[in-house]
């Protein structure tokens, strides 16, 4: 209490709020957040304890335990083989390290013309900076466009086995409006540091991609990147907010539009190379942003399929669809 | 180089084109798409085949990209690859023809051209594991590969089917790791992903005797992983819920096209990568022989007790799978020449019977149990005469492929100078007097005809060929190819010779 102010604009002051916060008097984010009490999301024990009496009731009934002496031996024999099976598993692969050869040792046989030629020529080969990425976007490039589509066709499992349709379940409908049944819906502490956060991320994302022929890093990491912030985005603000900007059109059409032209693109570079032609795209200076040839448009492509595939399995897994 | 030798990689890039592109077309184009593209892939693999027949290359080697051998990624291909390659496009078309009918019932609108997605690209993969010359392209296709076949199984999602992908998954999984793992050693060991230049360093390791241990450690956990991936026997029980329950075209191609893909892949690591008289002299190859035995009577034994048509036929390509190995096991080049050719004669076989019996099954009122099935043939004539001729094949009766399988086996049971020569030709007499047993079991069953009172009570009805002209040209297509398999067989044991002798 202060004998100078009146007691209004005492309470209204920064200071007092945040110490009575600290007291416990007051919660600032009573009328700005929704909180849900937890006792809400308790399952039912009396269901929980009839589903485990029915599958008891089912197992006793099908395999008759108490007087099936085969199911009774096969499950013991079946625990005693598996862990055997496992150690001697551990046991040949143990003896197989120790007989490599020491990790490091400069006379290994891994350490040997074609390490060296990565190494000494690949600035020249590729133009790319980033050793690693010229190995896997020129040397090896083909290994490179079959694990983007790992991801693709991993995906289209996904799709397959998770998707919702809409039309043909209207009852969900009614759980989709409870989606966020478990969490707390608009946090603020979230999406305040979200909206500071996103932007942030997602240029560091494109930057990490970008860069990924001159300095550590490349497609797949900044992909990863791009994709845990717009997890992180479609968790503060909601499907819904983030679905102006990507749906399943935008993923289908991203997905597809950098899958095509990696396809095309390499399959310009797999053919001139094996028939001896000269390929026309320039290497450029070493360095600079715009060099390397094929790489950086490649590194786009790849870094788009991950950064589409990381959030299309969050929402999938999520909700169904996107 | 002349232009046909770019044929494989435009069949592999072709296939995964048209993968990429289905995803945003509807069903029905993403469908015509799929059969284009298999229909150009074959033609092209068909032009492969003649030219490599003809010319006196033998093989060659295609650099994917400016850098050659050892820095970049190789693709080879000689006579034995091209015509796998026009084989495995043949029995995909032919399938995915087959089970189309119930493929647009059972899969949803939505869903297919996701299907169709899978189907290209698992061609992808199998062309890739046919022609890549380096060990780490293979693994990355054998991904796809397995992922793939999940979604192929998975496709119809009831219970049956999401459990059997699980029982796949974790099968296929342990064994892509083992695989992953070996492929790892070898590289520590050889310091070479490609496939001839691992052959050059291993045949130094073993002429010097370092690393004996380890070496011998790789190539087991290689073998095992693959075997594990196309079930051999004790790895077998995912098979029979994975190809039965899942929709027709699925079962097909994973029974006839996906296992052989591991297994093409399994002879050209023991001819490119280990050598193999290394690999002969190893005791691998006696376990790989003792399970294919093993594999030959369970998976027979299996099949007679079932009493559902398509698992029957499931658990016999376990015991078909286990001829496959017994023939790597007995460790001569007449043995692997006979397991090639059964690769062959099983592949159509099998896609042939898996078709048939639905068109059996579709005619007895969606039911598989034999009870059912019982005057089935004379209710849709046509996939009766197509059971009838794959369960000819898989016996070995003559003029069928499986006759000329069984008698590669004999023959090179018969000139085997070890102990394995008595064996074998014990459990094949044993075993084709089991699949005997439950085959003609079927046809007969399925020839017998019932009183129309009783048919008209149980309400099943009767097929002609004018209603579903696709099956009836694709099981048309099914038996003449078996009967090329079992009437020409001498020129293509040739081209199987040469190519063997090719891949060293």
């Amino acid at each position: 209490m202060s004998r100078l102010i009146p007691t209004e604009e005492y309470n209204k002051k920064p200071l007092t709020r945040l110490s009575r916060w600290i007291k416990g008097e007051t919660d600032p984010f009573s009328e700005s957040m929704e909180v849900k009490k937890h006792s809400d999301n308790h399952p039912d024990e009396k269901l929980v304890r009839r589903h485990k009496r029915e599958r008891e009731v089912v197992i006793e009934q099908v395999y008759d335990r108490s007087h099936n002496r085969v199911y009774k031996t096969f499950n013991v024999l079946f625990k005693i083989v598996a862990v055997l099976c496992c150690l001697a598993l551990i046991a040949i692969l143990l003896v197989a390290v120790s007989h490599l050869p020491p990790v490091g040792a400069t006379d290994n046989p891994a350490s040997n013309e074609v390490v060296e030629k990565y190494v000494e020529d690949g600035l020249q080969d590729t133009g790319a900076v980033n050793i690693v990425t010229g190995m896997i976007l020129d040397y090896r490039a083909f290994d490179t466009f079959g694990e983007s589509n790992v991801l693709f066709i991993a995906t289209c499992t996904v799709l397959l086995l998770l998707h919702v349709n809409k039309k043909d379940h209207k009852d969900l409908m009614e759980e989709e409006k409870s989606e966020r049944f478990f969490e707390p819906k608009d946090d603020s502490i979230l999406q305040k540091i979200t909206f500071w956060l996103f932007p942030i991320i997602v240029i560091f994302g494109i930057y990490v991609i970008l860069n990924g022929h001159i300095s550590p890093g490349g497609g797949f990491s900044g992909g990863a990147i791009i994709g845990a912030g717009l997890i992180l985005y479609s968790n503060a603000f909601g499907f819904k907010k983030l679905n102006r900007f990507f749906t399943e059109k935008t993923y289908r059409y991203v997905s597809f539009g950098s899958l095509l032209f990696y396809c095309l693109a390499k399959s310009y570079s797999f053919y001139t190379g094996a028939n001896h032609i000269e390929s026309v795209i320039p290497l450029g200076t070493p360095g600079a942003i715009l060099s390397s040839g094929f790489i950086l448009p490649l590194n786009i492509c790849v870094g788009l399929v991950v950064a589409c595939t990381m959030y299309a399995f969050y929402t999938l897994f999520r909700k169904g669809g996107f | 180089m002349a232009f046909v030798q770019n044929v494989p990689f435009f069949s592999i890039m072709l296939s995964m084109f048209s993968g990429i592109v289905s995803s945003i077309l509807p069903g029905k184009w993403a469908r015509r798409l799929n059969t284009f593209m298999i229909i150009v892939v074959a033609a092209l693999s068909a032009w492969l085949f003649a030219f490599m027949a003809t010319s006196d290359i033998g093989s060659y080697t295609y650099a994917m990209g400016h850098f050659p051998a050892p820095i970049g990624n190789e693709l080879r291909a000689g006579v034995l690859e091209a015509g796998t390659a026009l084989f495995f496009c043949i029995i995909m078309l032919l399938s995915l023809w087959g089970g189309r009918e119930k493929q647009i019932l059972e899969i949803t609108e939505r869903q297919q051209n996701l299907y169709y997605i899978l189907c290209n690209l698992l061609l992808s993969s199998l062309l890739a594991l046919i022609y890549t010359n380096d060990l780490f392209t293979a693994y990355v296709f054998i991904e796809i590969n397995t992922i793939a076949a999940g979604g192929l199984i998975m496709v119809r999602q009831n219970g049956h089917c999401i459990e059997a992908t699980i029982r796949y998954m974790i099968m296929s999984l342990l064994g892509s790791g083992l695989l992953l793992m070996g492929i790892c050693m070898l590289y520590d060991l050889t310091g070479h992903l490609l496939m001839s230049n691992i052959k050059e360093q291993v045949d130094i390791i073993m002429a010097a005797g370092t690393y004996r241990i380890p070496m011998l450690i790789t190539i087991g956990i290689m073998t095992v992983g693959l075997a594990i991936k196309s079930a051999l026997f004790p790895f077998h029980s995912w098979v029979p819920d994975a190809y039965g329950y899942s929709t027709v075209s699925s079962g097909a191609i994973l029974s006839s096209l996906v296992s052989k893909g591991y297994i093409f892949l399994l002879i050209k690591i023991f001819y490119r990568v280990i050598g193999f008289d290394t690999i002969a002299g190893s005791h691998i190859l006696n376990i790989l022989f003792i399970f294919g035995l093993c594999g030959m009577i369970f998976g027979s034994v299996s099949a007679i007790g079932e009493n559902d048509i398509r698992r029957m036929i499931a658990f016999s390509s376990v015991a078909q799978i286990g001829y496959i190995y017994m023939g790597l096991g007995l460790g001569t080049e007449m043995g692997v020449i006979a397991a090639v050719f059964h690769l062959l004669s099983h592949g159509a076989t099998k896609s042939l019977l898996f078709v048939s019996a639905v068109g059996l099954t579709d005619a007895s009122g969606g039911s598989r149990h034999f009870t059912d099935l019982t005057g089935a043939a004379f209710r849709n004539k046509t996939a009766g005469v197509g059971f009838l001729v794959g369960s000819f094949s898989m016996v070995g009766i003559p003029v069928f492929a499986g006759f000329v399988s069984k008698l590669l086996f004999a023959e090179a049971a018969v000139l085997l100078p070890n102990w394995k020569m008595f064996p074998t030709l014990i459990v094949l007499a044993v075993s084709t007097v089991l699949n005997a047993i439950y085959f003609l079991k079927t046809v007969i069953r399925i020839y017998t005809p019932v009183k129309p009172e009783v048919l008209a009570e149980k309400g099943f009805e009767c097929k002609h060929f004018k209603q579903q002209v696709l099956f009836g040209v694709t099981i048309v297509l099914f038996i003449i190819v078996n009967l090329i398999l079992g009437m020409k067989s001498q020129p293509i044991i040739e081209l199987i010779e040469q190519g063997l002798h090719n891949f060293m």
